[in-house]
């Protein structure tokens, strides 16, 4: 019997420990189709953050580093320098790791152009710790270091990371998605095949903002998690491609 | 014998560095070791190797973290203010057990300090930097020969023991020019069956990793560290002694201070005073053995620092107190001249005979 549906290669078969709803588990699973489809499991490695993610190691079959918090894309600079021609590197990194404690890492890889694919998940939240606010929780969002609501007076407004790294000169490519459903998830793999196909053409800096869900720390169940992603995170994150330079590039010609 | 040029102490580092097999550094600019950087930022492009000024120390030292995890030689350079912000790194690095050379060519503080000569990193340096259970290999040079020496042995050592190892300079050692040889012998990097280079679908995949959630599995972890570190103990240990075998009053300096030292000794022994010196090489693993020995003749002990006394209390602990200990210092920049070392011997001696 021809099998229809399998675990792709880059991906470990053990159990993810990940929360039931989380789209965490979506994600890794688009990341390792797209290795396997590139065929460049072999040659890529893997850098999981500090978060949620933080064992990622686990998960995939490359080769895998785990960074201090925020610091995967220098670690990713050292990793892919090392021998630029022959490792394909990505990060995958959450809200407080790549756009808080690590933003300067962000912004200064992104500055030079790495060529290296940074898989951005937000959700709005510290999953990991017991969800307080994070950079990219929204005004008025309840969490447990900001009970009454997210005051923009005392700790200001959430960071749209596409929109500010688009200002830059360097970086070649920046996409927002979801994975809140089939269609959405279809336009996440697409975005996160183009990240990867980037690196591998030398294109450079290429980052993939997915707008993902935490039930547990939003205190839904996971439905709700889904269409809270399409009611309250897409109007202040609207989807789409903030920067693109080759398809700018072949336009102007 | 080869022929001897004139280098500055952290241009040697550089070259040496070069010499070692190192193509990957990553530095901020901090005064005074810029000199490092620049000479990377010179050479580098032209052998195939990569210079990259990173935004901060942070990111200087976790694109260290980066290389080492692939298994190549690779080193940042930084001064005081500059290697704290490298703490947290430096911690990773022992915690993955990752092969690096870290440079601090050191200034006074705390704080943003000063930017003239110092040895107040000392405690920071020996006690491994960061958080955590660790130690890094500690060298201190003391010529610009040494400079380039320890830099080939610091990378052979870390790739050996898989840990940092840093040489720890100082301002005067950084900036001050002696002739140099640089034919030093090199020996290649060890397989690195564990780097993560990409499986090329031919082995289990490798994982660079210093989380481990399991307290019991954790502190094997430790445990097998320490073992490693009880053998650099046994085999590594580098000090030169001067003048100690029939020695009353034994100076310990390293560095700068050790050469100021070594001219007070050579006065005291014309005024017929029994001086003599030791110069640890390694300040970790600190070379316990010599002192053991010479606190069996010598009468006291003087520490000779450019700070407030940090080794001073390796020498206490390693005479194991059968003699007095004192200090002889400077702070903030200040280097004690001979004179004042040379006074510190008369007093504790009981003036001249």
């Amino acid at each position: 019997m021809a099998v229809v549906f399998d675990k792709p290669h880059a991906l470990c078969d053990v159990p993810l420990h990940y929360c039931p709803g989380c789209t965490h588990g979506i994600v890794h699973r688009l990341v390792a189709e797209v290795i396997d489809e590139l065929g460049i499991e072999g040659k890529t490695i893997g850098i999981a953050p500090v978060g949620c993610s933080v064992m990622a190691y686990n998960y995939f079959n490359c080769d895998m580093i785990e960074a201090a918090h925020g610091r995967a894309p220098a670690v990713a600079t050292g990793v892919k320098r090392a021998d630029p021609e022959n490792h394909i590197v990505f990060t995958y990194q959450g809200d407080g790791d790549l756009a808080s404690i690590g933003m300067a890492e962000t912004v200064h890889a992104a500055a030079r152009n790495e060529n290296i694919t940074v898989i951005f998940i937000n959700n709005a939240i510290y999953g990991m710790t017991g969800g307080q606010m994070a950079p990219t929780s929204l005004v008025g969002q309840v969490t447990q270091t900001s009970p009454y609501g997210r005051d923009p007076k005392a700790c200001g407004y959430p960071i749209k990371v596409c929109e500010m790294l688009s200002e830059l000169v360097g970086p070649e490519y920046l996409e927002r998605v979801t994975v809140n459903s089939v269609k959405n998830i279809r336009t996440a793999k697409k975005a996160i095949k183009k990240a990867f196909q980037n690196q591998i053409d030398g294109k450079g800096f290429s980052l993939v903002e997915v707008v993902s869900s935490c039930p547990t720390n939003w205190g839904m169940t996971p439905k709700q998690a889904l269409d809270w992603i399409d009611s309250d995170m897409l109007p202040y994150y609207p989807l789409g491609v903030y920067k693109d330079r080759s398809a700018e590039q072949k336009e102007a010609e | 014998m080869s022929d001897k040029i004139l280098m500055k102490g952290n241009e040697a580092i550089a070259e040496a560095a070069i010499i070692a097999g190192c193509r990957h550094y990553f530095g901020y600019p901090i005064t005074p070791q810029t000199e490092i950087a620049a000479y990377m930022a010179k050479k580098m492009p032209k052998i195939g190797g990569t210079f990259l000024q990173a935004e901060s120390e942070i990111a200087a030292i976790n694109m260290v973290y980066g290389v080492a995890s692939a298994g190549k030689r690779v080193m940042t350079s930084s001064s005081s203010p500059g290697v704290s912000l490298k703490g947290e790194g430096l911690s990773y690095l022992a915690g993955s057990d990752l092969p690096s050379l870290i440079v601090n060519v050191q200034r006074g503080g705390p704080g943003l300090g000063g930017i003239q000569p110092s040895q107040s990193d000392y405690f920071q340096s020996t006690r491994g930097g960061g958080h955590g259970d660790y130690h890094m290999i500690v060298l201190a040079p003391a010529s610009v020969q040494e400079m380039a020496e320890l830099t080939v042995k610091g990378f052979e050592l870390a790739d050996t023991y898989r840990m940092t190892s840093m040489i720890l300079a100082d301002g005067t050692m950084g900036q001050m020019m002696e002739p140099v040889s640089l034919d030093i012998d090199v020996k290649p990097a060890p397989e690195k069956p564990w780097a993560t280079t990409g499986t090329q679908m031919a082995r289990e995949h490798n994982i660079v990793n210093s989380l481990s959630l399991v307290p019991e599995e954790l502190e094997e972890l430790n445990f097998k560290r320490y073992d490693r570190y009880k053998v650099i103990e046994e085999n590594e240990t580098m000090f030169e002694e001067y003048k100690v075998e029939d020695a009353d009053i034994v100076l310990a300096a390293f560095g700068i201070a050790a050469r100021v030292s070594k001219n007070a000794v050579d006065e005291a022994r014309k005024m017929g005073i029994k001086a003599g010196l030791i110069r640890p090489i390694t300040l970790w693993p600190f070379p316990k053995a010599p002192f053991k020995a010479a606190a069996e003749h010598a009468k006291a002990f003087i520490s000779v620092e450019l700070n407030m006394g940090q080794m001073i209390e390796d020498v206490i602990l390693a005479t194991e107190s059968k003699c007095p200990v004192t200090l002889c210092n400077r702070a903030g920049g200040m280097i004690p001249d001979p004179k004042q070392v040379l006074n510190s011997i008369i007093e504790i001696n009981g003036g001249a005979k």
